[in-house]
């Protein structure tokens, strides 16, 4: 059985809550003593329907006091094909952080547009965070049907005015399904409402929909996250290096480079679970043994001799700022990529995204809460890292305020 | 990757970053079924060396006995460090009232015995076996939950978590709470403990029960903690158990599961979630765990 993560992406009034609520509703992920508990307090809510679905996802007192999505929030259902994950996101601008964090694990974006108003600046807000972000797949939810009589015009222009928009972002797949949450044609089965479209319905398109393989395929990257010495007497020579491929694979006997100490040494034992594997790939939490005693510690990245990884102290990245205060030119930071982790300074706030049509502006050299800017950081230690077009695991960090230990930015280098 | 790989990879790379990040961690360990799939996931992570951290159990005085007997086996067999502290203990140096009524409960109790315990041995994280299916607040709560030194959960300052980078940085005195399964789902566990032929205690399959029924129509074990009124009556029922808790707060569901098999195909049928099938502290109300959360709970 595979595993899908998804997010969405919508306001409150875009039914997002209510699509989600619908999956699980109709998928009969939910029990009837929670329904139970749900009608109670859709009752108290005052809201039409007879069970407000939205009431599901808010699972903290004061968003079900104001309505509305604040943190992100965990969902689970299961088919027979597949498991899913549901990162329910805020869709409102403040909240932008929020989303942004929902999204970074996941493999598809659901975004849901209202039939009514069509494309807004929300939606191009949320597809251009997916890009940033770097999500595979898009699927562009045209939602509330049944409020314009299930109009095949009004479907075709909202997916004729994305894909103008989506021209100028770099979406790897757009997908469309016309849908109505709070009814629930076309969720879970197809509707006959409507009886002009004829692709698979919200349900059918997540348990098909190919789930990218990316890292199977990308180089081979290894990044130790912890050193097993166990000293025992029978074991007094054990050193393995434990952690997860995080792309490609690796095979036992393999000339590898150790970044950033720039050695070269030999795998000479590759462990999964207890037992010896001759070659392990990525996703896979296994122990390392190598032929040389070299200095190998925690954050510690391995690459094949024949593959190449980038290695710098200075590079450029996008940085989403999300910490309450703003960022404080010279601010002692912590850079963390994985496992590893460094001292770092924003050295210059370069430009600023519009998240609103992707232009570049001046930037004034402030990052506000929920901005995204192009920057460029300076790191004590150098740090090998890909592309993150390339490679979502080797590309990606967080900014640590060494002060409050909070995490107050997320990057992807570029 | 099958699904269960991809979630046994996920928690044996954050019980590393656990070990990587944390100068005194600890497992929290329950005996129950969430608790008992971290040790195992743990020996993969750490096996041929020991775990990086003692296991930890707050023994409330209301637990199973097969639970009670299954923890110390389990720390015995792996040679792993058990640390056990009692809530009666601390109940008696804090001059606390003990839980009353006619199912004296020791869940509140039971956190400041946890606390307590975080500061003797001044753990920096705890990992502990909580799900986000189980319940709303705990589907809000990341996979590294910051407290501050009373151990208090505060859900508007929750550090943003992305990808698969963990801040555990914390002063001296804050905690982090890690929760490894966190995207696994009851069924998923038990997929799980089926797939790796985990054993648990026996409580989890069907047996014969002295039990109650109560107000809400759930089976509560008779036992020497339970005060009996005159009007109940006491009836043999074949029962299991879904959670592990305390025999004062966890209900028993009747079942026929005599094997892993027959529990998966039966959660497959239920129309009634882990939690409100077996637990009595979520009753209270519709915030139950956030603010118990919020006043430093597990």
């Amino acid at each position: 059985m595979e595993l899908l993560r998804f997010f969405t992406a919508g306001n409150v009034d875009d039914g997002k809550s209510t699509l989600i609520g619908r999956l699980l509703y109709d998928s009969k992920s939910i029990s009837t003593d929670i329904l139970e508990t749900l009608t109670k307090q859709s009752k108290s809510t005052g809201v039409d329907a007879d069970i407000d679905l939205a009431l599901l996802t808010d699972g903290l007192r004061a968003e079900r006091e104001q309505g509305i999505t604040i943190d992100v929030a965990y969902k689970y259902f299961t088919t027979d094909k597949r498991k899913f994950i549901i990162a329910d996101t805020p869709g409102h601008v403040q909240y932008t952080r929020n989303m942004f964090t929902g999204a970074s694990n996941t493999d598809l974006a659901i975004i849901l547009v209202d039939a009514r108003h069509g494309i807004t600046e929300q939606t191009r807000r949320h597809s251009i965070i997916s890009n940033i972000v770097g999500i595979p797949h898009v699927l562009v939810c045209i939602n509330k049907m049944d409020l314009v009589n299930y109009d095949e015009k009004v479907y075709e222009q909202i997916k004729q005015d994305y894909e103008k928009f989506a021209q100028s972002l770099n979406l790897k797949k757009v997908s469309y399904i016309p849908t109505s949450a709070l009814t629930g044609d076309n969720v879970v089965k197809h509707s006959e409402n409507l009886p002009w479209y004829e692709g698979p319905s919200l349900f059918e398109f997540l348990e098909n929909v190919e789930i990218e393989q990316d890292f199977k395929t990308q180089e081979a990257r290894f990044q130790v996250q912890y050193v097993i010495r166990p000293q025992t007497e029978e074991l007094h020579d054990y050193r393995g290096y434990a952690g997860s491929v995080l792309s490609g694979s690796f095979k036992k006997g393999d000339k590898i480079a150790v970044h950033p100490v720039d050695l070269i040494t030999t795998i000479e034992k590759i462990e999964k679970f207890g037992k010896e594997v001759d070659e392990a790939h990525a996703g896979e939490p296994i122990i390392i043994h190598v032929s040389d005693e070299i200095d190998i510690s925690r954050g510690t990245t391995f690459v094949p001799l024949n593959e190449s990884i980038q290695s710098e102290k200075t590079f450029e990245a996008i940085v989403c700022w999300m910490d309450n205060k703003s960022f404080q030119p010279g601010q002692k930071l912590l850079l963390q990529q994985n496992s590893f982790r460094t001292k770092a300074v924003i050295k210059e706030v370069d430009n600023k995204i519009n998240i609103y049509n992707y232009t570049t502006e001046e930037s004034d050299g402030t990052l506000h809460l929920n901005d995204f800017c192009k920057v460029t950081i300076k790191t004590a230690e150098t740090i090998s890292f890909d592309e993150y077009a390339n490679n979502r695991k080797t590309g990606s960090f967080i900014l640590i305020n060494e002060n409050t230990n909070n995490t107050v930015a997320a990057g992807v280098i570029n | 990757m099958d699904y269960l790989d991809q979630l046994e990879a996920e928690a044996i790379y954050i019980l590393r970053e656990v070990a990587g990040q944390f100068d005194r961690p600890a497992l929290l360990f329950s005996g129950g079924k969430d608790s008992i799939c971290l040790v195992h996931l743990a020996l993969k992570a750490f096996r041929p060396g020991k775990f990086p951290f003692p296991l930890v159990h707050v023994d409330t005085g209301h637990n199973f006995p097969e639970a009670i007997e299954y923890r110390d086996n389990l720390a015995k067999e792996l040679d792993e460090k058990l640390i056990v502290r009692y809530v009666a203990d601390t109940i008696k140096e804090k001059n606390l009232q003990d839980g009353k009524g006619k199912f004296p409960s020791r869940n509140g109790l039971q956190t400041y015995t946890l606390l307590d315990v975080i500061n003797e041995f001044e753990f920096d994280a705890c990992i502990g076996g909580a799900r986000r299916d189980e319940e709303k607040a705990r589907a809000k709560e990341r996979i590294f939950s910051v407290r501050d030194e009373f151990g208090q959960w505060d859900p508007k300052k929750q550090r943003p978590e992305l990808w698969n980078i963990y801040n555990g940085k914390v002063d001296k005195g804050e905690n982090v709470r890690v929760f490894p399964i966190s995207n696994w789902t009851e069924l998923d566990v038990w997929n799980y403990i089926k797939r790796e032929n985990i054993q648990l205690p026996s409580i989890y399959f069907t047996h014969e029960r002295e039990c109650i029924k109560t107000e809400h129509g759930q089976w509560m074990n008779v036992n020497e903690f339970v005060q009996l009124e005159p009007t109940d009556t006491i009836e043999k029922v074949q029962v299991r158990y879904r959670t592990v808790g305390d025999m004062t707060c966890t209900a028993a569901v009747e079942s026929q599961a005599h094997t892993v098999d027959d529990i998966i195909a039966e959660l497959k049928d239920t129309k009634i979630s882990e939690r409100g099938a077996t637990r009595m502290d979520d009753r209270v109300s519709e915030a139950a765990m956030e603010d118990r959360k919020k006043g430093g709970y597990f």
